[in-house]
């Protein structure tokens, strides 16, 4: 199963191991990773799952939807390489992501 | 509400044709026998349209997932071409703010007001928040019956806006009384019975606004509202109707709701204290019971939309021009998503998951503003082990929109 390092605002790592298809989102929430909301369940629709993809992932995990680009273009901490968590679908080729977490959801 | 008034709410709601159900009569606010209603709807016709309503023709979304749907949709379901309420209003009689909307002059006009509810000014209103809860909890009369509402709800976010407007605190009361007045509309049977006499009121409110629009513009760029309006490009050439309806919308925005959300839950404690003891046993529960606060009250009732293209939900075909009202007060107790929805439980799964910010572009601005403000009131109210015990019926408003409270009698004991 693919894995993906979550590193907190603060610094601290967690290592997920979730099946192909997961969203990186329900990865967060489901194995209780602190930082992430996921408000409105995986919509696209709320911004709260907001993540910095590392650059060295940034090809691998594709471009934003445009429903995705609308809702980062309100986030106060949105940088070039933010994505929305619950629009990026874990498989093998993704193995071994790295995500980082902003200070705050808002 | 009384056990009689229940049980003929709930006859009236079955006996009725169902294509004679207007959900959107104030008074079934008022006296909260709105929800068999909605219930039946949700269960028989979800997506409801209803020809004949005080305010018009117009489609009622009760489920949560197809609320979610329109409200993500704002290409198909414009927020500028009928305004967000149901009341309709000539083009030219309207005050245009940014949640009235579409791209791309929302986008930008709401960027230039986020950054006064981002986390890094969010940290440093925390500490504000907390002093003032706790002078206002610690002045509240002993022994004594008093209005919630008017001592704790009211006096709380009514100084959090001045300090956000950076407005004259002697004179903080205004800000409540415009936000009251701009919510009422004529048919809600209040004192302000007329289209003329609401407009002559925020008449004064945008005088009072210009000058301090006035005085802030020839100085340098500061962190308040109106300075952040009179500075920013995207902003700074409003039209005065323009202004005024993105002050009404920041009053109101940050008034009303909040306001409402704070009233309700101490009602709801009061209901389910069963609740209230699990919060004291563990107020690590807190932020979780503040989420269930906000989606057992739903503060604003509808949002509504205008079709601008034909489109499907569910099942049902909308044309171009009809007017959709999104109920997130009946979308908030959709069984099919929030198990025990009519139930208050303070520790729930998914807490956060509910519908009264709205969902998409529009998604409310200051939500972390208002659960930080109930946050600081319950950690303090919790601190004190204050007993505030209800003593009377609520007194509720007469809106579809405003779900909220003008009196709610309480005691403290101890």
């Amino acid at each position: 199963m693919p894995k993906i390092h979550f590193l907190e605002f603060g610094g601290r790592e967690h290592l997920i191991e979730v099946p192909a298809g997961t969203s990186v989102m329900q990865a967060a929430v489901d194995n209780n990773v602190p930082g992430i909301d996921g408000d409105c369940g995986g919509e696209c629709a709320c911004a709260t799952c907001h993540v910095y993809v590392e650059p060295a992932w940034l090809e691998k995990t594709g471009e934003r939807t445009v429903p995705e680009d609308e809702l980062l273009n309100f986030a106060s901490t949105a940088q070039e390489n933010s994505r929305l968590a619950c629009q990026i679908r874990m498989d093998d080729a993704l193995d071994g992501l790295r995500v980082r977490l902003p200070e705050s959801q808002h | 509400m009384s056990t009689l008034a229940v049980n003929r709410a709930q006859y009236e709601a079955q006996a009725v044709p169902l294509d004679r159900i207007d959900v959107s009569d104030p008074k079934r606010f008022q006296d909260d026998t709105v929800w068999p209603y909605f219930e039946r709807l949700r269960k028989e016709d979800p997506v409801h349209f209803c020809r004949d309503g005080m305010f018009g023709p117009y489609w009622s979304i009760t489920k949560y997932r197809d609320i979610m749907a329109v409200d993500t949709n704002h290409k198909a379901f414009s927020s500028e071409a009928g305004g967000i309420i149901i009341v309709d209003r000539n083009v030219g009689e309207r005050f245009p703010n940014f949640i009235a909307m579409d791209p791309p002059k929302h986008d930008e006009q709401r960027k230039t007001v986020s950054p006064i509810v981002a986390p890094a000014n969010l940290a440093n209103l925390e500490g504000l928040i907390r002093s003032r809860v706790c002078t206002i909890l610690d002045s509240l009369p002993r022994q004594e019956s008093f209005n919630w509402v008017d001592k704790v709800s009211i006096e709380l976010t009514t100084q959090m806006l001045a300090t956000l407007f950076d407005f004259p605190f002697e004179d903080r009361r205004l800000l409540t009384y415009w936000s009251d007045v701009a919510t009422t509309f004529p048919q809600a049977g209040q004192p302000i019975d007329t289209w003329e006499k609401r407009d002559a009121i925020l008449a004064e409110c945008l005088a009072y606004f210009t000058r301090l629009w006035n005085e802030r513009i020839n100085k340098a760029p500061g962190s308040d509202l109106i300075s952040m309006l009179a500075h920013s490009p995207a902003t700074r050439n409003m039209q005065p109707r323009e202004f005024l309806g993105n002050l009404i919308l920041l009053i109101v925005g940050g008034n009303d709701t909040t306001r409402n959300s704070i009233t309700g839950g101490l009602w709801f404690m009061n209901q389910n204290p069963d609740q209230l003891q699990k919060l004291r046993n563990n107020p690590a529960l807190i932020p979780s019971a503040v989420s269930e606060i906000i989606r057992y009250q739903t503060p604003l009732a509808h949002m509504r939309r205008t079709a601008v293209q034909d489109a499907i939900v569910g099942g049902k075909r909308i044309r171009e021009g009809d007017k959709v009202v999104m109920w997130y007060i009946s979308g908030n107790r959709d069984e099919e998503v929030i198990e025990n929805a009519n139930s208050f439980i303070i520790d729930r799964k998914n807490p956060r998951q509910h519908l009264s910010f709205g969902f998409g572009i529009h998604r409310c601005v200051g939500n972390r503003l208002a659960e930080m403000q109930l946050r600081i009131l319950w950690e303090e109210i919790l601190r004190r082990e204050l007993d505030v015990k209800v003593t009377g019926e609520p007194v509720r408003v007469p809106s579809n929109f405003v779900h909220g409270y003008s009196s709610l009698s309480v005691r403290i004991s101890a």
